[in-house]
């Protein structure tokens, strides 16, 4: 049998899920392993170290750098205090005398007799990660974190910008090929997860930033508006970090395309629980796609079906993901062995295609990709 | 990532705080000649000790810090990071101002490469386990075969190997190697990356037809995050070869600009040199280039080699006489890990299965009007053929000559054009053939774009065709 390995997102309306939880430091693991969680529970946390100030007390001072240790009034680990003096001269005559007052609160890092300098480091910040889906605790890495177990529904986007974060489903178009507007999005909105059809629009999304929606989820997004919502032009698709006032997750790919109806039929099932959502994507080097999480309990006629990678089979449900065919759904009808030569004159391995509208098709094998259940 | 100097003009805060936000993979601290002032490596040092960098990769990990500066401030060093940091001491790579010592500092930075990041990569600890023989960095094998082919012809040698996230170049002139990886240069994952930094009117200037700007930026965000698609569509293929040009183009330029004689090799200087603290320019001698060698998916597999050899002329626009070759399927990292087992056997499957000749190129350098005459020519074949005519500025030429073969050239550029003996001056030379032949281009150096695009449309469109690139 012919297979072909092209990974494929996963689209399912029930899995069981398992997400590490991870400290960016090692510190402390607030639950233990069976507990209950639900999104927002802090399940561990740790403090970052400080920003740091540097001030030149032998510059200020007029004395030599080996000497500083001499006219230190705060000592290496000592706590400071906005404007308090830590360092000063004596002279004979106290009109003469200089001082060093800190400019933050906080304490002494280092004093350098090599270079003079005093380096004092802002209290720790505190942080601490949430469980992000509510489920259960299935294990516990120390000092670490911990792994969350979940069961729901699992939609994986191809590509998202901004962080985790959570709301209620909101579906604001009728359709999966409908295009969402500024007028779809009302102030009753805000905290939610909008799924917005097909194309999203810059203003679209601005409108949802304005109502402080909680993420939008489209099948398309133009590559222009999305250089207009950054402010610059995206050159490696490595997010998750932006701040953009909301987190949006792409299903299809760039331009105008339909959701795929399985995705926008599985959503609006899920329309009014909340969703789980993060749109951090990295292409290589561990690939990390956005996702839709929709945690609930199992139901009798929910069956899992295990995330296959024995490659694509006749009969396996595919997404074009090149033109010709971009974005146009279908299944697997043939998957001949032999190379062939497409338009392009290069020779390449192929399938056929019998996409939705019962055309046959033939594209290069690695333009296709399958709708994992 | 960045490059912190004591002298940088950012405020001492500002040093702390960008590498605290960059989260290496490693840090390089080098500064003074041994002997010399300690206080300013000293305080860079205090600087990284301040911003507690972690390293990308795991939460118990310290970060790599190399320290290959001032021998007199290495306790001062190791007090200051010892703790902090996997601090890892080397040689200084300056240690006197008339001496440059790159290797143990490189050395160093390969070793740490490969434990610390590479380790890192999923599947790495699988990998080794597998191996006979010790993992390399792509672009520390194919530098290895590209020094190889220098060494063994003795010539000068450009070579680039352009990837789905980098393109790395080689370039080899008068035994001097230079190597650099331009990460986000590439042709998938880096390919939006591309765009952002030729921008499009670059990219457009190739593309032989009128395409609509979102419609173009959609289809290299679209490739980008589904980077392993192939061009099924003969307009596809076009505008991934245009973006491969610019891709090229940059990362040469970065090589250009990093390949000068101060700062990539060990050399004595005389003392009036040591007041002189200018760069003595870069080593890249385009007239001087010899052979000019691809490899990487876009080049080792286009569907016609002449795209391959079209799209090299293009980005590094050779000057004078100059040879192509192309990797024939992408196997010169796999030959350069082989050369370290097997030195014979890797250079007997280089020469005989790896490179592919495409052929010669014959550019003068200069400019003019389109239109004007460039160049005189005659080209005598060994079955006694000639080929003779003149060429315009624009004009782009391809003569059939095949592998093994060779043509006698004899050539005469106009007054400021210049193919190697100055301007306006002749030039005879036995140019070799390929699986493409000679390609007599009088462009200009550097290639002149029609202002409008109408007409570079009109351009794109007539040198694809001289050159048979492409079936319609």
């Amino acid at each position: 049998m012919a297979h072909s390995y092209t990974p494929g997102l996963r689209v399912t309306p029930f899995a069981t899920l398992q997400r590490r939880r991870i400290l960016p430091l090692k510190g402390e693991v607030t639950v233990r392993v069976g507990d209950l969680v639900s999104r927002d529970t802090v399940v561990a946390r740790t403090e970052l170290p400080g920003d740091v100030a540097t001030v030149n007390v032998v510059n200020r001072l007029g004395i030599e750098a080996h000497q500083i240790e001499q006219y230190m009034v705060k000592k290496v680990g000592d706590s400071v205090a906005t404007d308090e003096l830590i360092a000063e001269t004596r002279p004979f005559f106290k009109f003469l005398k200089s001082t060093v007052n800190s400019p933050i609160d906080g304490t002494v890092e280092s004093v350098s007799t090599v270079t003079g300098q005093v380096i004092l480091r802002r209290p720790p910040k505190p942080v601490a990660v949430t469980a992000y889906v509510d489920g259960r605790v299935i294990e516990e890495i120390p000092n670490e974190g911990v792994v969350v177990e979940t069961q729901g529904a699992f939609i994986q986007g191809i590509f998202g910008i901004g962080g985790e974060a959570w709301g209620k489903i909101r579906r604001v178009v009728e359709s999966h090929d409908s295009v969402a507007t500024p007028s779809s999005i009302s102030a009753d909105m805000e905290g939610c997860v909008l799924i917005c059809g097909s194309l999203v629009s810059a203003d679209t999304i601005k409108r949802a930033i304005a109502v402080k929606a909680a993420g939008v989820i489209a099948g398309g997004i133009h590559a222009g508006d999305l250089k207009d919502l950054l402010g610059y032009d995206l050159g490696v698709a490595i997010t998750g970090t932006e701040r953009i006032g909301t987190t949006i997750i792409v299903t299809e790919g760039f331009g105008a395309i339909a959701m795929a109806r399985r995705t926008f039929d599985i959503l609006s099932s899920c329309e009014g629980m909340v969703a789980s959502i993060n749109g951090t994507t990295q292409i290589r080097a561990g690939v990390q796609r956005p996702e839709i999480i929709v945690s609930r309990p199992p139901s009798p006629s929910d069956t899992e079906v295990a995330a296959s990678s024995a490659g694509l089979q006749i009969g396996d449900p595919v997404r074009v993901i090149r033109e010709p065919y971009f974005g146009r759904l279908g299944s697997v009808s043939a998957l001949p062995s032999e190379l062939q030569t497409v338009e392009s004159e290069t020779r390449v391995r192929v399938l056929e295609v019998a996409l939705e509208d019962g055309e046959k098709v033939i594209v290069p094998r690695a333009n296709v990709e399958s709708i994992a259940l | 990532m960045d490059v912190l100097a004591s002298n940088d003009g950012r405020l001492p805060h500002e040093k702390i705080e960008r590498i605290r936000q960059l989260r290496p993979d490693m840090v390089l601290q080098s500064g003074g000649t041994d002997g010399g002032t300690v206080s300013h490596v000293v305080e860079l040092a205090e600087f990284i000790a301040a911003a507690d960098p972690k390293p990308r990769f795991g939460t118990g990990f310290k970060l790599p810090v190399i320290y290959a500066g001032n021998k007199n401030a290495i306790d001062d060093i190791t007090r200051i990071l010892g703790e902090k940091t996997a601090l890892t001491v080397t040689e200084n790579i300056r240690p006197t101002l008339e001496k440059e010592n790159l290797m143990p500092a490189r050395h160093k930075i390969h070793d740490l490469f490969l434990e610390h990041v590479m380790a890192q990569a999923p599947g790495y600890r699988k990998l080794i386990s597998w191996c006979g023989a010790d993992i390399m960095p792509t672009p520390g094998a194919v530098g290895l075969i590209m020094q190889t082919i220098a060494r063994k012809q003795g010539i000068n040698v450009v070579g680039v190997d352009i990837g789905g996230a980098t393109t790395d170049v080689f370039s080899v002139f008068d035994e001097v190697f230079n190597r650099t990886v331009s990460a986000n240069l590439g042709m998938s994952y880096s390919i939006s990356n591309v765009l952002a930094e030729a921008g499009l009117e670059n990219i457009a200037r190739w593309i032989p037809f009128d395409i609509d700007e979102g419609d173009l930026r959609n289809r290299i965000k679209n490739k980008m995050i589904r980077p392993t698609t192939i061009p099924q569509l003969l307009d596809e293929l076009k505008l991934e070869q245009a973006i491969a040009r610019e891709a090229l183009r940059l990362a040469f330029i970065q090589h250009k600009q990093l390949a000068v004689g101060l700062k990539g090799i060990a050399k004595e200087r005389t003392l009036s040199d040591v007041f002189s603290q200018e760069s003595d320019g870069s080593l890249i001698n385009m007239m001087e280039l010899d052979l000019l060698v691809g490899s990487g998916g876009v080049l080792s597999h286009a569907p016609r080699r002449q795209q391959s050899m079209q799209m090299m002329i293009d980005a590094f626009q050779p000057e004078g006489v100059t040879r192509l070759a192309v990797d024939s399927i992408f196997m010169m990292p796999h030959l350069g890990v082989l050369s370290t087992v097997n030195e014979t056997a890797a250079t007997e499957v280089f020469e005989k299965d790896c490179m592919i000749y495409l052929g010669t190129c014959v550019a003068p350098r200069g400019k003019g009007k389109k239109g004007n005459q460039v160049l005189s020519f005659e080209i005598e074949f060994q079955d006694g053929r000639r080929e003779d005519g003149t060429m315009n500025v624009g004009d782009l030429r391809h003569f059939p000559l095949g592998l093994n073969e060779t043509a006698k050239l004899r050539a005469t550029p106009a007054k400021g054009w210049d193919l190697g003996h100055g301007s306006g001056k002749p030039v005879e030379a036995v140019i070799h053939g390929g699986v493409v032949g000679i390609v007599l281009d009088t462009r200009g150096r550097p290639i002149q774009f029609a202002a409008d695009r109408p007409a570079q449309i009109a351009d794109t469109v007539r040198w694809n065709k001289a050159t048979d690139q492409f079936p319609v």
